[in-house]
């Protein structure tokens, strides 16, 4: 007990913890202002919202956890769905349309991944150039309109559910699940910790930068790919809207669950949990009346906090 | 201008030679590191390169180590030509290297950094995870050989001292069975124990047939353990003396050129 206390003292311990610390807040104080937050019915609902995100969470770590940034998987997921519904209205069925539309967003990780392991771009500038291109692709193949998109598939992707765990929510636990794994338990995990922590070395362990990198930005996209999934099920069309949030909230998920952006410092949970922060916190401003407009503001001041948090974060 | 000098192995013709580089040059924008260096180990020999800060040894040691290409000249192992495309190649060839920047990832655990890029797996199912349990476990022995005051193998390197790190990266190096151990000044941060220990791995090393090639700056120690010693000057290995046919006079002379070779 005496040596907790301890660490609850110690900023660095609110540091490391912040996403989690900062989401119990949260719904403890959102459940005082509004008797519909906790509900079962609301938590549900939650849960499925912050899927998407979850995902995209995940994906970002992945990138960032080797010192990388990719700016453009909120346009990716866009054109993986633009990919899904246009298969989709081409009449090929759920399964291939999903493996497309993957595909599609993947296409997009493969690009950054080569600009930016073999042609040494700015992880900064090749992302932002890829979010350009794959916008600019998902309004030209879709002509700048919503792909309509009745599966029973889909549907029952958005509807189902176990106890309170939507289908969505589980897909996206699934995932996190294997991210830990691979981060925290392969070869390859492992490395991705290793590049991005010191690439010089790394590589002089016989480890190719090169190949780490491409494959995280792909895996990155991928991830994204899935993600479209859950959006085209969540709208009921595959839409070529800029998604801009999703970027700016996956980003800012990573941030809360403490990971550096310099690189090398891995972690999955942080991030979910960071991206359940980030729900729950619009979710609780909807719920007790809080213009949308003041949702962004709000997310903002979020981050920033959990930013300056990071900074006592032990070494 | 500068010419190569002549690879005369001096004496001891029945030693076998392992590794020779011949004319290997490096230039990094308008910096020429390696004008033409040129050195031979021996099997079972620790050979020592020395000269002063700049002269290109650690140059010359990312070459063999494949971090660098050449810009020209050979390298040749056991008799065979060879041209390393990056740093796995050169541990593939059977070249370890401790580099001087010790090439450890500091946000990493010991273990971590002990097994990076080769790491020891294990099957689970269908997929490999790592044998965290089995790495530990060989780190912390080999480890253990070597430093006074080993790290748990579980601390981050980021929280090391200067000499955990070196004991970390050469008993790393020391521990993958390889034809040649490159030590870039191994014993720069260590105390008077460690260095002594090193010194026993180095002298084990060779004992065991491995070629060693010794960096250092410290006269006493290359006098005590080197078979041959290269020195540099300028991007030139300008000299190759048998340890037993030199004094540390000459060797001074010869790293500052005030005697030519
Ligand atoms: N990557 C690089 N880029 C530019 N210049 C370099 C690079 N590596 C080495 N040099 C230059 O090459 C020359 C030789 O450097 P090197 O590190 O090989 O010397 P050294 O003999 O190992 O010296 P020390 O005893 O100080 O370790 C130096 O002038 C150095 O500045
Ligand atoms: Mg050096």
């Amino acid at each position: 007990m005496a040596p907790m206390l301890a660490n609850i003292r110690e900023l660095s311990f609110w540091a490391e913890n912040a996403a989690s610390i900062g989401l119990v807040a949260l719904v403890i104080v959102f459940s005082f202002l509004s008797p519909a937050f906790l509900t079962l019915g609301n938590i549900r609902a939650m849960l499925i919202a912050a899927a998407i995100l979850v995902i995209l969470a995940v994906a970002q770590a992945f990138v960032i956890t080797t010192g990388g940034i990719d700016l453009s998987i909120s346009a990716t997921m866009t054109l993986g769905a633009v990919g899904f519904g246009l298969s989709w209205s081409a009449g090929r069925g759920f399964v291939i349309s999903t493996v497309i539309g993957i595909l599609t967003a993947a296409l997009v990780g493969l690009v950054n991944g080569l600009l930016i392991a073999r042609g040494k771009v700015t992880d900064f500038i090749a992302t932002l150039a890829t979010l350009s291109v794959a916008t600019g692709l998902a309004l030209i193949l879709s002509d700048g309109k919503p792909i309509a998109v009745n599966s029973s598939q889909l549907l029952r992707l958005t509807t189902g559910s176990i106890g309170i765990f939507g289908y969505p929510i589980i897909l996206a636990a699934v995932i996190g699940a294997v991210a830990w794994f691979v981060m925290f338990r392969t070869r390859f995990g492992l490395h991705v910790q290793a590049v991005g922590g010191n690439d010089e070395s790394a590589i002089a362990n016989g480890i190719s930068a090169v190949r780490v990198r491409i494959a995280t930005y792909l895996i990155a996209a991928g991830l994204a790919g899935v993600a479209a999934l859950l959006l085209v099920a969540r709208i009921g069309a595959a839409e070529p809207a800029i998604n801009t949030q999703y970027l700016l909230n996956s980003i800012a998920a990573v941030v809360l669950g403490g990971v550096s952006l310099t690189g090398g410092k891995a972690k999955i949970v942080g991030p979910i949990v960071g991206a359940l922060l980030l729900t729950a916190l619009t979710n609780g401003l909807t719920l007790l009346g809080v213009s949308q407009f003041y949702q962004p503001l709000a997310v903002g001041i979020v981050v920033v906090l959990a930013a300056l948090l990071t900074r006592f974060q032990k070494k | 201008m500068t010419t190569s000098p002549s690879l005369s192995p001096v004496s001891n013709p029945g030693a076998d030679v392992l590794l020779t580089a011949e004319n290997i040059t490096k230039s990094f924008g308008g910096i020429h590191a390696l004008k033409s260096a040129s050195i031979t180990m021996r099997r079972g020999e620790i050979t020592a390169l020395i000269g002063d800060n700049g002269a290109g040894k650690s140059t010359l040691v990312r070459c063999l180590s494949g971090i660098h290409k050449p810009d020209s000249g050979t390298i040749t192992l056991d008799g065979e030509q060879v041209v390393f495309e990056t740093p796995h190649h050169a541990s593939q060839s059977g070249i370890e290297t401790v580099h001087q920047n010790l090439a450890l990832v500091e946000e990493l655990a010991v273990w971590q950094n002990f097994f990076l890029g080769r790491e020891l797996t294990r099957r689970l199912g269908l997929i490999r995870t790592l044998d965290r349990k089995a790495m530990k476990a060989h780190a912390a022995e080999l480890l253990q050989d070597l430093a006074v005051n080993a790290p748990s193998v579980t601390s981050k390197v980021r929280r090391l001292s200067g000499g955990q790190r070196q004991a970390v990266a050469i008993a790393r190096a020391a521990g993958r069975n390889s034809k040649i151990v490159i030590m870039d000044e191994p014993t720069a941060a260590l105390g008077v124990q460690e260095t002594a220990r090193v010194e026993h791995v180095i002298n084990t090393l060779r004992d065991s047939g491995v070629a060693v090639l010794l960096i250092s700056h410290n006269f006493d120690q290359v006098m005590r353990l080197a078979d041959h010693i290269w020195v540099m000057r300028a991007g030139v290995a300008v000299a190759g003396r048998r340890a037993s046919a030199t004094s540390g006079d000459e060797l001074v002379a010869l790293i500052t050129g005030a005697r030519a070779a």
